[in-house]
C-alpha cells in the first residue's frame, strides 16, 4: 500500500459524495485521476484490504433486527458447522474465537421475527444450541480504523 | 469524536405506522448492499438498472443516511489487512445495578470500538458487558484490557478475552 492507498483507506470510510461523478470529486481532492482512484479501489477490494465499498446498512433502522449469537462447536465439527451457519444470508459476519464459545456471528434480518427463525434453523441443522446475545444497551460504536 | 450513548429511534412513525423503508428503498438496498458500482457515474448506473431517475437514487440514499438506515457510505476496511492482527472481545461480569454507569465509562475509552450490555447465559456464560479492543501487537490488547480492569476495580467479578482467530464470513446485511 502506498500513500494514495492509505489516504483512500483512512479518508474514505464515510462521507462518499452523492454527486454526479463522486469518484472524480474524491480523486481531485486526493490529487489523482478518476481512473486511478477507480483502479485503486478495485485492487484494494480484490486484495481484501477493503471488504466492501458502498453503503453500510443498519438492519434495525430499516425495520429489521440485529443480534450477536455464539456457539460452542466441537473442534471436529467446526468446518461443517461454519459452512451451515455461513449459508444463511442473514449471517452478516461470523468469527472463530479462541474460547469454549468459539463461533460468534451477527444476524442482520429484514424483520425482527427472522432472528428467531434463523436461530431455530441453525440449531436444527447443526444439532447444537445457539446462545442469543442481543444488545440490551449500546454504549459506544466507532467502526473506523486507520492505517 | 466519541458519541455518547444513544437511544435507538423507533423505526416506525408512531402516529401513521409507516414502515421505515418502502419498496423502492428496498430495491436500492438490494442493488447496493454488496457495494457501489465502480464506474464514473455510479448513481446513474443504479438508476438505469432500477428504472428510476438518477436524482431519485441520490435523494433516497441521502435520506437513508439522515435516517441512519445507512450508517455511512464509503470504504469498509478489513482491519486484519490494515495490520490490526489482534482483535479481541473482552467480556466482563459486572453487577447489574452498575452496568449502565460502568458501560458508559468503558465505552468512552478511546481504544474501545464497540461496547454493549448483553444478556448472560448462566452458568456457562456469566458475562454481561462486551467491549471490543484491537491492536497491532498482542501486548497492545493486553494493556487495553488491563486498563479496563483497573477502571472496573471490584466491580469486575470475572472477565475473559476472546481473540478472533479467523474471519469465517464478512458480508454485511444481505436482504
Amino acid at each position: 500500500m502506498d500513500a494514495l492507498d492509505r489516504r483512500i483507506v483512512n479518508e474514505l470510510q464515510g462521507g462518499f459524495p452523492l454527486s454526479d461523478r463522486p469518484y472524480a470529486e474524491v480523486a481531485a481532492r486526493f490529487g489523482t485521476s478518476e481512473d486511478e482512484l477507480l483502479a485503486r479501489l478495485d485492487r484494494l477490494l480484490a486484495d481484501g484490504v477493503l471488504s466492501r465499498f458502498g453503503p453500510m446498512y443498519h438492519a434495525e433502522r430499516l425495520g429489521g433486527a440485529l443480534t450477536l449469537a455464539a456457539m460452542q462447536v466441537p473442534a471436529a465439527d467446526f468446518e461443517r458447522v461454519a459452512a451451515l451457519v455461513n449459508a444463511h444470508p442473514e449471517v452478516a459476519h461470523n468469527y472463530a474465537r479462541d474460547h469454549a464459545f468459539n463461533m460468534w456471528f451477527v444476524l442482520a434480518t429484514e424483520t425482527p421475527a427472522r432472528i428467531g427463525e434463523v436461530i431455530a434453523a441453525i440449531e436444527r441443522e447443526t444439532g447444537l444450541p445457539v446462545y442469543d446475545m442481543p444488545k440490551i444497551e449500546e454504549f459506544y460504536v466507532n467502526l473506523r480504523f486507520s492505517v | 469524536m466519541k458519541r455518547s450513548a444513544t437511544e435507538q429511534p423507533s423505526t416506525y412513525n408512531s402516529t401513521l405506522n409507516t414502515p421505515a423503508i418502502d419498496e423502492v428503498d428496498r430495491r436500492i438496498i438490494v442493488a447496493t448492499q454488496a457495494g457501489l458500482p465502480l464506474v464514473p457515474r455510479p448513481y446513474a448506473a443504479l438508476a438505469e438498472r432500477l428504472a428510476i431517475p438518477e436524482a431519485e437514487v441520490r435523494t433516497r440514499l441521502a435520506d437513508m443516511l439522515v435516517r441512519g438506515v445507512i450508517r455511512r457510505l464509503g470504504a469498509v476496511p478489513n482491519h486484519y489487512a490494515l495490520g490490526y492482527r489482534f482483535n479481541a472481545m473482552s467480556v466482563w461480569n459486572l453487577p447489574d445495578e452498575r452496568i449502565r454507569e460502568l458501560g458508559r465509562k468503558i465505552g468512552a475509552l478511546d481504544f474501545v470500538s464497540h461496547c454493549y450490555h448483553r444478556p448472560r447465559h448462566p452458568p456457562a456464560w456469566p458475562y454481561n458487558l462486551f467491549a471490543m479492543v484491537h491492536g497491532r501487537r498482542r501486548e497492545e490488547v493486553e494493556t487495553q484490557v488491563d486498563e479496563i480492569a483497573r477502571l472496573l476495580g471490584d466491580a469486575d467479578r470475572g472477565h475473559a478475552l476472546l481473540y478472533s482467530t479467523r474471519i469465517l464470513k464478512k458480508a454485511g446485511l444481505r436482504i
